[in-house]
């Protein structure tokens, strides 16, 4: 059992809130060996998903599981699976360090432990002070240190990033590679793609409880922008659309969506129709994020989203 | 035994917070100062040669001023357990805990035997206060202060047993009413307004008094066998009381239903 269960396994998940359907049917898979972004936007059902894998809350219908068991049928939940959720689940008068030792003397796991995580997330220099004065950077650090107490394969961390300043973000960006690199299951969830762009491998999007993305971020920048233009702005337009690309008219040239820079530049080359600008845009990969996330009222986000998913991983 | 960590780590909550001693030490000044005022006044009466008056039977002053420590300091391992309780979901803590430990039933259940453990410490504080004030007051007034008399005893193990099952009572209402300043507005205007109406309302008629018996308040009283309310109230009206054993059981009772319905209408909820 401790073998397999480094894998998150999310199978047909969903969850309503009364009227509200926070979750609708997700699907994904998280593998071992690599940090994997959990994106979205505010209220895209992050939390609600990440507390059902957590046994927190209780899942309307589907799976969330680690290897094919339940968060709540593990034998030592805090041994196997780490998890930093929102940077305030501590009481203002406790210190860290008894913070941390009452839930090594919930689960004995070795009391040892306390002082080499503080040490780990750098906060045993106030290992001793009450969380109450702590500023949201320690809070998170402290977070952290719960996470890892148990020296778990599993890494499961809510928006860890939020709150810490430039040096903790460059931090943990490194903290999280290292901890991937161990062979370790690591999901990351942010509603900002930029956060963790530096540090992820693979992203997996939802938006309103679906998802949208599962691939590579490469493969997202796929569903980005490239501008080309041409001498023979109607040639280009055809022969695009010929290969079946999206592609949007502005006054500075062609936005075409979905490809990228190389075989925009071979169809180019097909038609025989010399180029005068091929860009991939600079903000390629946010705006693509953007793209998916944002209530777009024309077409459902899923539906041309989902076909690159096969071509990018 | 998992049961006995979740256990230690509870009691390792309530240690390594600030609440539990300043509690305390209110507890023991209170009770202490009552017991004292009490030893003073009804230590210093000479009733034998009161001509006239009806015969107040003071042979047992001794119990009445020592049973002060849960007669009015109860509410203290009540709103201790209430507080341990609800700040687990004031201050989120519910979800390392149960990302801990995720038996919730174990937890509330550790929780419990806990409180239960800090309760009875908290009635051997209190009895601090209302013993060691109370005697050296009786004993400075001439009066006895019973150490020799086996009720004295008998009545110091009661005491020590209703606090245990009052802390217990309060985490049962802390996960009922995880609201903790609803739980708390609770405790207090029960404690110190409601029940003390209803008991002197349900002492006039027989019929109330004997609903009046299973009120909290009164079931611990008769569990102690002592009180300020039952022994200098009215003396002219039968006293109905439970028997002592009855008493404990009736607070265990209170305890186990308000927690078990705390438990499937509260505590298995999704923690967001």
């Amino acid at each position: 059992m401790a073998a397999t269960a480094t894998t998150i396994d999310v199978s047909h998940l969903s969850k309503t809130f009364g009227a509200v359907e926070a979750v609708s049917d997700l699907s994904f898979v998280v593998e071992p060996g690599s940090v994997t972004g959990f994106l979205g936007p505010n209220g895209a059902g992050k939390t609600t998903t990440l507390r059902m894998l957590l046994g927190l809350v209780t899942p309307t219908s589907g799976s969330a599981t680690f290897g094919g068991v339940g968060y709540r049928d593990l034998d030592n939940p805090l041994a196997t699976v780490g998890t930093a959720l929102e940077a305030s689940s501590f009481h203002p008068g406790r210190t860290a360090r008894n913070h941390l030792g009452i839930y090594t003397t919930a689960t004995g796991i070795s009391r040892d432990r306390v002082e080499k995580v503080l040490k780990q997330v750098g906060m045993d220099a106030y290992a001793d002070r009450r969380v109450g004065g702590y500023s949201l950077g320690m809070r998170q650090r402290l977070g952290l240190a719960f996470a890892l107490l148990g020296d778990p394969r599993v890494l499961v961390l809510d928006e860890p990033i939020n709150g810490l300043d430039p040096e903790g973000i460059r931090w943990i960006r490194g903290f999280l590679r290292e901890l991937a690199d161990e062979g370790r299951t690591v999901l990351v969830s942010s509603h900002l793609l930029s956060e963790v762009q530096q540090s992820v491998d693979r992203a997996i999007i939802i938006t309103r409880g679906k998802l949208v993305y599962d691939g590579t971020l490469t493969g997202l920048e796929f569903t980005a922008r490239v501008a080309v233009d041409a001498p023979d702005r109607a040639a280009l337009h055809a022969a695009l659309l010929a290969e079946g690309a999206r592609v949007d008219v502005t006054e500075g040239g062609l936005i075409v969506k979905e490809l990228d820079a190389t075989t925009i530049g071979a169809i180019a080359h097909r038609a025989g129709v010399p180029l005068s600008l091929l860009a991939e845009q600079q903000e390629g990969l946010e705006a693509a994020f953007l793209e998916l996330t944002s209530p777009a009222p024309e077409a459902k986000p899923g539906a041309h989203a989902a076909p690159t998913e096969g071509s990018a991983s | 035994m998992s049961i006995v960590r979740a256990t230690i780590a509870e009691l390792a909550k309530v240690f390594t917070v600030r609440l539990w001693w300043i509690l305390a030490i209110v507890m023991v000044l209170y009770v202490g100062a009552l017991a004292g005022i009490l030893a003073g006044v009804f230590g210093g009466l000479d009733l034998s040669g009161a001509a006239g008056a009806p015969p107040i039977d003071l042979s047992g002053l001794h119990l009445i001023i020592y049973s002060t420590a849960s007669a009015i300091g109860y509410v203290f391992p009540v709103l201790l357990g209430a507080l341990s309780a609800t700040s687990e979901s004031r201050h989120q803590t519910l979800t390392p805990t149960f990302l801990a430990n995720p038996r919730r039933a174990q937890v509330l259940a550790a929780k419990g035997v806990a409180m239960a453990l800090i309760g009875a410490l908290f009635g051997v504080i209190a009895l601090v206060g209302s013993v060691g004030v109370g005697a050296i007051v009786l004993s400075a007034v001439g009066k006895d202060a019973g150490f020799g008399d086996s009720d004295t005893w008998v009545l110091v193990g009661r005491v020590v047993l209703a606090m245990a099952l009052w802390a217990v009572i309060g985490v049962a209402l802390g996960t009922l009413v995880p609201n903790q300043v609803a739980a708390l507005v609770i405790v207090l205007a029960f404690t110190q307004f409601v029940e003390p109406i209803l008991r002197s309302v349900s002492a006039i008629w027989e019929w109330t008094a004997r609903v009046g018996q299973f009120l909290p308040g009164s079931a611990s009283d008769a569990l102690v066998g002592s009180s300020v309310f039952t022994s200098l109230g009215a003396t002219t009206a039968e006293v109905v009381e439970l028997e002592w054993w009855q008493g404990g059981l009736v607070l265990f009772g209170i305890a186990a239903v308000v927690g078990v319905v705390g438990y499937f209408a509260v505590w298995k909820r999704d923690v967001t």
